[in-house]
């Protein structure tokens, strides 16, 4: 426990450090989200439609941008050879970047949407679903990405065909995120909340041993 | 037995003798279950003659949801049991996965045009969980592509196709979370198949025949497959 800690906050530090990544990755989202209205017109009626789908569509590459920094600056100076034998597990020392992932990025992203969300006209009803959708979603975007970089970590150029990876398997989240958005505007209940819930407590649950999986064969051997 | 395959020399002599076998099954198969589903069977009295796309179509979207479980389940066996012949099987099924995807997607929105007067429809369940199938199917195939190490390649592609195949049951059971414009499953279901027996069987035929389609060219992917490895591992003998 103690080194799960010890190596959250070694990552957390890094994130917020060197280089900024955490904050890289708020500006992207922000960025992408308000160059929307110049794609499809300054029509608030549409924009609001559109708000809770095209604020999840930017966390997902928000925090797909980020991901290379989860294992790849680890396995270029050998910290994650050094990781792979220490006395904590490497489903544990995943578990923990993956949490320090999600502290510096999807943490920032929930707690920026609502400034964007008023930018895109979203109606005031639905606010408390797209931060709660967030907050629930945005810990599946950062696992299932755990799982794509650890896979990815030997290409050089892995950034491409990570997203080809993350991506498509990361769709339940969004379309149940933005589904739940969606929900909240029309008032239709809270089923696509649930199963966003449900999807992201299994990806939470079952990623660790999945990138624990990839990180090994590719340290080592 | 599959540790006995586990030798390539004798699953080439195996798989010669075999593989005619399924060439010969798909041929028959398909010859016949194109005619009877093309001349045989009356048009629809809804849809009309476009109702024939279902022979191609169903066909294809079905394979794509097998051959990805054959993949997945190949992957496991040579991520458990280290077994050679189960990552050339994975590797070698993908672009054939990959190919009876894009062949339902084609067909569907072909099929799309003249049902929905639209070749895309987004609400539709299926037609979109196919296409994300497909995005998967092409990770896949990239990440093979990518990575140089075969070994390391095999373990990596394992694991992705694994963690694909928990969504896979997800894209079958979307039909029922909202389906909006096909109509509800009607071969699969609890109560038996409504559909009319006389596009029943020549449908089932068709499906078989598919299925015997893919084996022989799995068959034969993995034969040129190993002999692909067999020629790199002797021209890299005579370099050294």
């Amino acid at each position: 426990m103690k080194a799960f800690t010890a190596l959250l906050i070694r990552d957390m530090r890094l994130a917020f450090r060197a280089g900024g990544g955490a904050s890289l990755a708020a500006a992207f989202f922000a960025l992408v989200s308000s160059l929307v209205p110049f794609g499809v017109g300054a029509d608030l009626v549409l924009l609001g439609r559109i708000a809770g789908g095209v604020l999840w569509v930017s966390a997902a590459l928000a925090a797909l941008l980020s991901l290379d920094r989860l294992f790849q600056a680890d396995f270029e100076d050998g910290s994650l050879d050094v990781l792979a034998l220490s006395p904590i597990s490497l489903e544990a020392a995943s578990a923990a970047k993956i949490l320090a992932h999600w502290v510096t990025t999807g943490l920032p992203l929930v707690l920026l949407s609502p400034v964007l969300g008023l930018l895109l006209n979203l109606p005031p009803r639905a606010y408390g679903a797209l931060i709660a959708s967030l907050a629930i979603g945005t810990p599946a975007l950062s696992g299932v990405g755990a799982i794509g970089a650890a896979l990815t970590l030997s290409i050089r150029r892995g950034g491409l065909i990570l997203a080809l990876i993350v991506l498509p398997l990361i769709t339940p989240a969004l379309i149940f995120g933005a589904g739940a958005v969606a929900d909240a505007m029309d008032g239709t209940g809270r089923g696509a909340f649930l199963f966003l819930a449900a999807f992201s407590v299994a990806a939470v649950a079952l990623s660790p041993f999945a990138s624990a999986a990839g990180v090994r064969l590719n340290v080592g051997g | 037995m599959i540790t006995a395959l586990a030798n390539p020399k004798r699953f080439l002599d195996l798989s010669r003798i075999v593989s005619p076998w399924t060439c010969a099954f798909a041929v028959i198969l398909l010859c016949a279950g194109f005619y009877w589903s093309l001349f045989a069977t009356p048009p629809d009295y809804q849809q009309g003659q476009s109702v024939k796309i279902m022979f191609v179509h169903v066909p294809a979207a079905w394979m794509g949801i097998f051959v990805y479980s054959v993949m997945a389940g190949a992957s496991l066996v040579g991520l458990v049991f280290r077994h050679p012949l189960a990552d050339v099987a994975a590797k070698s099924a993908a672009p054939l996965g990959a190919a009876f995807t894009a062949l339902a997607l084609l067909t569907g929105s072909l099929w799309g045009r003249p049902m929905w007067g639209t070749y895309w429809q987004w609400g539709d369940a299926r037609l979109v969980s196919e296409l994300i199938l497909l995005f998967i199917y092409l990770g896949y195939i990239g990440l093979w592509n990518a990575i140089d190490d075969p070994v390391r390649a095999a373990k990596a592609a394992a694991v992705l196709a694994l963690v694909g195949a928990a969504d896979v049951p997800v894209i079958h059971f979307s039909v029922d979370w909202w389906n909006t414009l096909h109509q509800p499953a009607s071969i699969l279901r609890p109560g038996g198949p409504t559909i009319d027996k006389s596009f029943l069987v020549p449908l089932l035929i068709m499906i078989l025949g598919y299925t015997f389609l893919f084996l022989w060219l799995l068959l034969l992917r993995m034969q040129t497959e190993i002999l692909e490895r067999r020629a790199r591992s002797l021209m890299m003998a005579r370099g050294a």
